[in-house]
């Protein structure tokens, strides 16, 4: 039993959407029921694919947004339409509870986190980035971990934030907001890019030696990660994933 | 063409060898840059995933996958490092 | 048996006109093993380097100076996109060959950036291949190949090297970079050659 669901998991399977919540205007989260679902670790991510009836496929990548903790919990992936993409029109504006898809995973040790890694954690989103991030805070909160935790959330306007009522209310762990084009009403702040001075200015120091992990546009992660390196956080310290052009 | 990293390579390989791989260091042949596979530079809008040194941009690894066989080639690592 | 998604159609349509496993597209997919290449005419150079190591050369002047013709083709990727009637401008192979002396059976082509992909020289020429330039009467983007790229549309796309820059001539059949990534050899689309063993 243990070694089917572990050959199972290592390749395609099929998924239902058990429940679907509107995030934004462009994002929504799906309930997936998985048969034999093995949990994950917060950061990991499945591989989905898409048949239609004359058998064209079309396959990407989404990270799981839900906590890795308590594994009988239902798996759940945010979604971001990609203006002009294939699959994410289909998740967000089409798919509803009772569609079944076929997902690969979880997978990906590289950027995951647990709560046994006792240092603070330094997490940097951008855009549609933040969903991994959210994934390791949500276990950071269900676990009761006790270290250090800051998300520093890029986005282009309010209305862009996923989560925002979740990250309202957080608890012990710190939130920052980047408006890169839009701020709210009376945000102290000008608008702008996440920069090496506005990094400088709310991340964790290098002394710290936090846990960094950086996720969104190629572009942002690049440039995120580079000023990291500069500021004097190890390099080897610091976890990347990258979406691409559009940040998937 | 802009590119993505090791990350999405975490699914074929997770078939393919049998477990994550992205933790997986790896020599590069080409200039001995030593990282994680995680962080290679990959072009995934291909007939295959091209993954590529992020140091010389030399090709390291590529992954083609069929319906029911993938075919991996190592040609640009010296060797992969995994723990076990 | 894959799981049918209700609703989700994609980008692909079939059709009984295209090769096996092949999907209609209206787009025309960007796919690359690398960086694309920026290179400034004022430096692009093609060359034939027969098996004896004699070198053909053109410099984007002297391609602009050669006839040329404007092949309509249909164009079959390996990934199973399929785009029909693409129009496009661009130098016949059989003009490049023409002063060109040599007994090899084989063709490497070699591109800007270091792809490389092989084919017999027979499927170069009698009309078959163009080194191209324009795409639907504009010059060629960088993203699609541009300045100029091979084009060789009854093999998969694959062997329509983009930026190309040389053609090898080899007497021994030498496989490219997805010929030895796992790809079939010579890559028919109506025979359905994608994979090694195909």
């Amino acid at each position: 039993m243990a070694r089917a669901a572990l050959l199972r998991r290592l390749t395609w399977q099929a998924a239902t959407v058990l429940e679907i919540r509107e995030e934004t205007a462009t994002a929504r989260t799906l309930v997936l029921a998985v048969p034999d679902w093995p949990g994950h670790l917060a950061g990991q991510h499945v591989d989905v694919k898409l048949t239609s009836e004359d058998g064209y496929s079309a396959q990407r990548s989404y990270s799981i947004a839900s906590a890795g903790m308590p594994v009988e919990a239902p798996l759940e992936l945010t979604v971001q339409r990609v203006p002009d993409g294939e699959v994410s029109p289909y998740l967000v504006d089409a798919a509803t509870v009772g569609d079944q898809m076929e997902i690969r995973g979880p997978v990906g040790g590289y950027f995951a986190w647990q709560p046994d890694d006792g240092r603070p954690v330094l997490a940097i989103g951008g855009g549609s980035g933040v969903v991994p991030l959210m994934a390791m805070l949500r276990t950071h909160m269900v676990a009761g971990a006790k270290m250090p935790f800051r998300l520093i959330y890029s986005v282009r306007t309010p209305a862009d934030v996923i989560y925002a009522k979740e990250l309202a209310a957080t608890g012990s762990a710190e939130v920052e907001f980047i408006y890169t084009r839009e701020t709210p009403s009376g945000w102290p702040h000008a608008r702008g890019r996440l920069d090496a001075v506005r990094l400088s200015q709310l991340a964790y120091p290098a002394s710290a030696a936090p846990h960094v992990f950086v996720c969104g546009p190629t572009g942002f992660v690049e440039s995120v990660a580079n000023a990291l390196v500069l500021l004097g956080h190890d390099a080897m310290d610091v976890k990347t994933e990258r979406f691409g052009p559009t940040g998937g | 063409m802009e590119s993505v990293d090791g990350n999405a390579l975490a699914g074929v390989f997770a078939e393919v060898f049998g477990g994550d791989m992205t933790t997986a260091r790896g020599r590069c042949e080409s200039c001995g840059r030593m990282g994680p596979v995680g962080e290679a530079v990959v072009y995934a809008q291909a007939p295959g995933m091209v993954a590529r040194c992020p140091g010389c941009e030399a090709v390291l690894m590529t992954v083609v996958r069929a319906d029911d066989r993938a075919y991996l080639s190592l040609k640009g690592l010296s060797f992969l490092e995994v723990a076990v | 048996m894959p799981v049918v998604t209700r609703g989700f159609a994609g980008r692909g349509r079939s059709d009984p006109k295209l090769p096996p496993g092949q999907y209609l597209t209206e787009d025309f997919p960007v796919l690359s093993a690398g960086p694309t290449p920026h290179i400034d005419t004022s430096t692009w150079e093609f060359q034939i380097i027969t098996e004896s190591g004699a070198r053909h050369k053109w410099s984007w002047d002297q391609l602009m100076m050669l006839p040329t013709e404007e092949p309509t083709v249909d164009l079959h990727c390996v990934t199973k996109w399929s785009k029909l009637h693409t129009g496009w401008r661009g130098v016949p192979l059989d003009t490049l060959f023409a002063n060109v002396e040599s007994a090899a059976d084989y063709a490497l082509v070699h591109a800007y950036g270091g792809y490389t992909t092989n084919l017999p020289l027979a499927d170069l020429l009698d009309g078959q291949a163009w080194i191209a330039y324009q795409y639907e009467g504009e010059p060629l983007a960088p993203e699609h190949g541009g300045p100029a790229r091979l084009l060789v549309p009854h093999l998969y796309l694959w062997k329509s090297a983009k930026w190309v820059r040389a053609i090898q001539m080899t007497t021994e059949d030498t496989p490219g970079f997805w010929e030895t990534a796992g790809y079939h050899n010579y890559g028919d689309p109506w025979l359905e050659q994608r994979y090694y063993g195909d």
